[in-house]
């Protein structure tokens, strides 16, 4: 900057600040292509698969995948926010058994679906609640502990709740519709990601209380110099990821008819895999709802390709595992470059 | 508001951390329109009173008066809404956030006002217009001001740290070592920066350890040593040992 005020430059320093400039370009581009990096390893799997197996590109094939990835997409969605204030919840598969469980027990009692579809809703709300509130006015110094509580609680409550301890049959028909395919083949449960989709949307780039999960994200501590209600941020968010594990609890009760303590069994790691895979920042403050339905729908398609492939079971989860390291490293490389580009306008600066 | 009062007056303040006195009856006026260095070895309880002055402590005797009346500075936010702004060694910035996002981030304008103010609309436009007038008015040069802060360089960050100050400060700016980590010509921005928070008629009070800087800038100085005031004077290049004598209190 303040290029009038520089020193006439030799041919010497003039050939050392092309390089910065070159090395400052190198840093910004290798930036930027690690920002859409998972979106380019999605496109290369599919072209890759497609190529494997003709049958992967049908639209009876995609419409599966997408089925299958709605639970994870969207459950993943509020996984995301709660990384992204630097927070992790270990509890989303077990508080989707319990909100599917409830559902269940409200059916047997009443065939209204919105009775039902409440009561899955609100159980899920309200473990989220009591993880946020325990973190948070309980003083934990990490999300960790309690969510890995009341994944455990959750998990023995709805299989004492749940009739036989087991699968209890049968859902209204307003929700089993969301298991049904209307329109071109695509499932319904897709209408409800995108649903899902929109409203984070509005609350992360609209609200207030968006600017804030980041805000409490990048920095906790000036969350709180700067009079952000930073506890109540949590709690929310909390909350929310909860709302997210009933809405997907919804979802799969209506794709099964069902509910089930056995529903949701690894959708934590399931979807902390996502976010991570997808590109946020394992370390808050960064990452958008696009990244957890990247990684979703990439856990959904690679998935589905070595089902399609007649691969074992195990490999997948050996695959998925090494996708989570490389995408982590991803993550610790682009900090070292912001380091980099921070370092080169300094240097720009002098 | 006139000029016969002290905008900031702490009176006899004393603060315990513990079996630490850190701060043992330290009494401090503040004018509007100067700069006001607070000097000091470290440990001589610079950061305590300045962490009082802006909410982040409380004083465990004394008081803190605004305009002559007392003030309650009970967290970093009410001080900030009685007009009292500080930029933080750490500066507190948020690294994912725009310059913009970090001027309004905790204050942010929004509406409808009659909704809880997480719940609110961001006006971002307006933010971003508003910001980027403040980033033009004090002369800052960002490389991109849709960028996170977290791709710029020390003095940028300083720079946008002070900046978000000026947009906000109504009555008193405190800055925690604003050049420590900047190099000349970065400081010399930064101190562009404190003369104009000054000339809008803020009391700006200054903690620094560079006596060059003291003496070009404050128009008082008040040294503390051990919890305690030990000097008060106007910095010149005249009395420049004995403020540094006063400083590590080597008699003088």
């Amino acid at each position: 900057m303040a290029e009038t005020t520089r020193e006439p430059e030799t041919t010497s320093t003039v050939r050392a600040s092309e390089l910065r400039a070159n090395m400052a370009t190198a840093v910004m581009v290798g930036l930027r292509l690690l920002n859409f990096g998972p979106v380019l390893i999605l496109v290369l799997l599919v072209v890759a698969i497609s190529l494997l197996t003709p049958n992967f590109l049908k639209p009876v094939n995609i419409g599966n995948i997408l089925a299958q990835t709605a639970v994870i997409a969207i459950v993943a969605m509020g996984q995301q926010l709660v990384i992204l204030t630097r927070g992790i919840d270990l509890s989303v598969g077990a508080n989707l058994a319990l909100a599917t469980v409830m559902g269940g027990l409200v059916y047997r009692a009443t065939d209204s679906a919105p009775l039902v579809i409440l009561a899955m809703l609100g159980s899920g709300m309200l473990v989220g609640f009591v993880n946020g509130a325990v973190y948070v006015f309980g003083r934990l110094p990490h999300p960790f502990i309690i969510t890995l509580a009341t994944l455990s609680i959750c998990k023995g409550l709805a299989l004492e709740f749940s009739v036989n301890h087991t699968t209890m049959r049968g859902m209204p028909a307003a929700v089993t519709v969301l298991g049904e395919t209307s329109w071109l083949g695509v499932p319904n449960s897709f209408f409800v990601v995108l649903g899902v989709a929109l409203i984070v949307l509005v609350l992360t780039k609209s609200m207030v209380w968006g600017r804030w999960t980041y805000a409490v994200g990048g920095n906790p501590k000036a969350a709180v110099e700067m009079g952000i209600p930073y506890k109540w941020v949590l709690v929310s968010t909390y909350m929310f990821a909860g709302l997210c594990a009933g809405i997907g609890a919804v979802v799969l009760s209506g794709r099964t008819g069902a509910s089930s303590p056995l529903y949701g069994n690894l959708l934590e790691l399931d979807t902390i895999a996502a976010v991570i895979i997808g590109g946020a920042s394992f370390l808050g403050g960064r990452g958008h709802l696009g990244h957890a339905l990247v990684g979703a729908v990439m856990i959904g398609v690679i998935r589905n390709a070595l089902n399609l492939l007649n691969v074992d079971v195990f490999y997948q989860m050996i695959a998925i595992g090494l996708i989570i390291v490389l995408a982590v490293e991803a993550d610790v490389l682009r900090n070292h470059l912001e380091g980099r580009a921070r370092a080169s306008q300094a240097a720009r600066n002098q | 508001m006139s000029a016969a009062q002290p905008v900031l007056s702490v009176r006899d303040g004393h603060k315990r951390f513990g079996a630490v006195h850190a701060l043992r009856g330290v009494s401090l006026d503040a004018w509007r329109g100067e700069v006001l260095a607070l000097l000091g070895d470290n440990g001589a309880g610079k950061s305590t009173l300045v962490r009082c002055i802006s909410g982040v402590h409380a004083l465990d005797e004394g008081e803190i008066r605004l305009d002559g009346e007392a003030a309650s500075l009970a967290t970093p936010a009410m001080a900030r809404r009685a007009g009292i702004e500080t930029v933080y060694q750490d500066l507190a910035l948020f690294d994912n956030l725009t310059p913009a996002q970090n001027f309004y981030c905790g204050r942010e304008l929004s509406f409808p006002s009659w909704l809880p103010r997480g719940l609110r609309l961001l006006r971002s436009r307006a933010m971003d217009r508003e910001a980027a007038s403040v980033i033009e008015r004090l002369k800052v040069r960002l490389p991109r001001s849709d960028a996170p802060v977290a791709l710029m360089s020390g003095g940028q960050r300083q720079a946008i740290a002070v900046a978000r100050a000026t947009v906000f400060a109504r009555k008193v700016v405190i800055l925690d070592e604003p050049t420590a980590a900047l190099g000349v010509r970065e400081s010399r921005k930064v101190l562009d920066l404190v003369r104009q928070l000054r000339d809008e008629g803020n009391a700006v009070i200054l903690i620094t350890h560079n006596m060059e800087h003291v003496i070009e800038l404050a128009d008082r100085a008040v040294v503390l040593r051990q919890g305690r005031k030990v000097g008060e004077l106007k910095p010149e290049r005249a009395n420049q040992q004995e403020l540094v004598s006063l400083i590590v209190g080597a008699g003088g």
